[in-house]
């Protein structure tokens, strides 16, 4: 089986380079590395279940005999599908369109015109990359889930799917407009000149930045997933913990601790969980994005990060619809911004692609120019949304904290009969969050604006981490002024963009401010044509 | 670029919007019927909200709703706007157009009305309807919009 594997993997590897309009199959290693999933899968249940049975003596016997036979047949049922699937699959690089026919029995064929093929980006989880393996994406934009796929083939052969389709892809976008790229097909391997990368100091930084406490409800949820694979009596002892009172005896050892022991537990249990969550983010941000580097090719922008999982994805220049750069609320106060590009392909579920998720602004600007934005430099006349906006919303939430305190209030009240201490605490809650609610909408009318430059249109939006959308004129596709009966009674409204990948909106603009904006908008996006806009 | 007078949709459209309201209340007439026969309440009693939800939905709010739509097509852009409660105002510009639907449904073809549905490449806003033109109306928009979606790609 194993020298059959390699001998097959050896006669596609020499096949080289790609040829238009014959059917190829995809890597032979792939079996083995979704046998190894699929395994992994099926291994670990199998192992506790065996262990189970087998730490019960009178069970050792029994269990031992088929032991062997029930792991081959798991092994065995596995083989033939990979098999059966790889065999009756195959793709074809066609003239005008990327094909792929798959399934045992009942057979789907999907074709992808190149046209419609916004990118092709790859992807290497952990085993295929210990194979030498890539999974590549043709993406239409259709929202994700619809697009071609192939899983898996060699590192080489991805690579040059890659430049074959993204050659052709250019070949038919000249063939309907005329772009600020045309003459750039060349250079398809010219190497990259690097725009932003991310080293390990950067992304410790990062990491603590990225504090998470999500570790905490993981082990919680997998302790649930696998209650049965517990030793026996672990919930029993928790109960016990409860029902027998046996929490007063820890009670009891708190009780008997002095004041300055008592603070420092607190203050122990505070630091536990500081540094579990400072850890747990740094984690999380090292394996996402590890060597994280962007680039800018002939062909647009190229990302590349990942420890475990390897993504490497290009972004066209003109598919850039719009950027956004965001923060946080005490990163920002360090100096740390992130950018991100939306657009029609999707980035591993979400619609923004982060092309430097943590940098310093002086970072951030040189990017943004290289994608065609320039990013606000305080020369815009920035404009302030309607101040009846943030009013209506201050008295529309403040009214809906006291109705809700009141009902509480109510409830208590009636529950306790008398005046306790309690229902001061409560009508003190109330009133403090409705002091919170209104001063964050105060703040919120002071800080959101939006601008208009000859070339784009530009929001900042919130108060402590704000966020900045710039997004390109020519590249928005309808104007919206909707107004509820509340807005129309105080004359705000909101203008909502259509832009292709993303949400474009102002809310809560003056009536006759959005109908300059419009205006102005709509004269650059009617000048251009769709057809002819830089793709 | 306000200011420009409204083009107002086909008086018919009312027609149309009267007999949905009708096909809306005609579950809630039976339901009425049958408590007044159930002798549960007294037999006038259910006819009450049954009448003043006809009254909404048959003459009131397709009047409304007439009145409060309306479309304006200039050059190189077309202005969709409607709304009772909640006003929406769109402009979408012919240059940003994909595709173009005329559509009908049965009643709609009855009466000669039909829906002009704009579709555009934006995640927001990805199809544009204007209901309630006379067929002839929306095709021939139809065809202006696309002669000149043609002209601009050339």
């Amino acid at each position: 089986m194993n020298g059959e594997l390699s001998e097959a993997a050896q006669v596609s590897e020499d096949e080289g380079a790609i040829e238009m309009g014959e059917w190829r199959r995809v890597n032979p290693l792939t079996m083995v590395a979704q046998g190894i999933r699929t395994l992994g899968g099926a291994i670990v249940p199998a192992a506790f279940i065996l262990f189970g049975a087998a730490s019960q003596e009178a069970m050792l016997g029994q269990v031992a005999a088929y032991a062997v036979p029930i792991i081959l047949l798991i092994i065995a049922a596995n083989i033939v599908p990979a098999w059966l699937g790889w065999y009756r699959l195959r793709y074809r690089i066609g003239t005008s369109d990327v094909r792929l026919e798959q399934g045992i029995i009942s057979r789907s064929a999907r074709s992808v015109p190149y046209d419609r093929i916004q990118d092709v980006s790859l992807e290497q989880k952990l085993i295929p990359r210990l194979l030498g393996l890539v999974e590549v994406k043709f993406e239409t934009g259709a929202g994700g889930k619809e697009e071609l796929k192939l899983a898996l083939v060699s590192e080489d052969e991805g690579e040059r799917l890659r430049e074959t389709v993204r050659a052709l892809v250019e070949d038919s976008d000249e063939a309907g407009a005329v772009g600020e790229d045309t003459g750039v097909t060349q250079g398809v391997a010219a190497p990259g000149r690097l725009l932003f990368a991310m080293g390990q100091g950067r992304l410790f930084t990062y990491g603590l930045f990225s504090f998470s406490l999500v570790i905490f409800a993981v082990i919680l949820g997998a302790a649930q997933q696998f209650e049965f694979l517990l030793p026996e009596g672990a919930w029993d002892y928790v109960t016990d913990w409860f029902v027998d009172e046996r929490y007063t005896d820890a009670g009891g050892y708190i009780d008997s601790l002095d004041l300055t022991a008592r603070i420092l537990g607190i203050l122990t249990f505070l630091f536990t969980l500081i540094v579990v969550g400072l850890a747990s983010g740094v984690v999380k941000t090292f394996v996402r994005d590890w060597d994280f580097r962007l680039e800018r090719t002939a062909k647009g922008f190229r990302r590349r990060r990942g420890l475990l999982t390897k993504t490497d994805v290009v972004m066209p220049v003109h598919r850039v619809q719009a950027l956004v750069v965001s923060t946080g609320f005490i990163r920002r106060r360090f100096g740390w911004h992130g950018l991100s590009f939306i657009s029609l392909a999707q980035d591993s579920g979400s619609a923004n692609h982060d092309v430097a998720p943590f940098a310093r602004m002086d970072e951030i600007a040189p990017i943004a120019g290289e994608a065609g934005f320039s990013l606000p430099d305080g020369a815009e006349d920035w404009r302030r949304p309607s101040p009846n906006y943030y009013f209506d919303r201050a008295v529309i939430s403040a009214l809906v904290i006291f109705v809700i305190g009141t009902f509480g209030f109510t409830v208590a009240a009636a529950s306790a009969g008398q005046m306790v201490p309690g229902l001061a605490i409560i009508a003190g809650i109330v009133l403090a969050l409705i002091a919170l609610v209104i001063a964050r909408e105060f703040y919120l009318w002071r800080y959101d604006r939006h601008a208009l430059d000859p070339a784009q249109v530009l929001s900042r939006r919130g108060w402590l981490a704000p966020r900045t959308q710039v997004a390109n004129r020519v590249k928005l596709h309808s104007v919206e002024i909707a107004q509820g009966p509340l807005g129309r009674w105080h004359g705000y409204c909101n203008l909502n963009f259509g832009m292709a990948g993303g949400n474009f909106a102002f809310n809560g603009l003056n009536l006759e401010d959005a109908r300059k904006l419009r205006a102005a908008v709509l004269d650059s996006i009617a000048s251009v044509d769709f057809a002819n806009l830089p793709r | 670029m306000n200011a420009e007078p409204l083009t107002q949709l086909d008086p018919g459209y009312t027609t149309v919007m009267r007999i949905e309201g009708l096909l809306i209340t005609v579950p809630f007439i039976i339901a009425a019927g049958a408590l007044s026969i159930a002798n549960v309440l007294p037999a006038w009693a259910p006819g009450i909200p049954v009448l003043l939800l006809a009254i909404i939905l048959v003459i009131v709010l397709p009047i409304k709703r007439y009145r409060s739509r309306g479309y304006h097509m200039a050059g190189d852009r077309l202005r969709v706007v409607k709304g009772v409660l909640f006003h929406a105002d769109t402009v979408v510009p012919f240059s940003r157009v994909q595709h173009l639907d005329v559509e009908q449904g049965p009643l709609e073809r009855a009466f000669g009305i039909a829906r002009l549905i704009l579709h555009t490449a934006g995640t927001h806003n990805a199809s544009v309807t204007l209901p309630g033109l006379a067929h002839a109306d929306a095709t021939a928009m139809r065809e202006d919009i696309r002669q000149h979606v043609k002209r601009e790609s050339l």
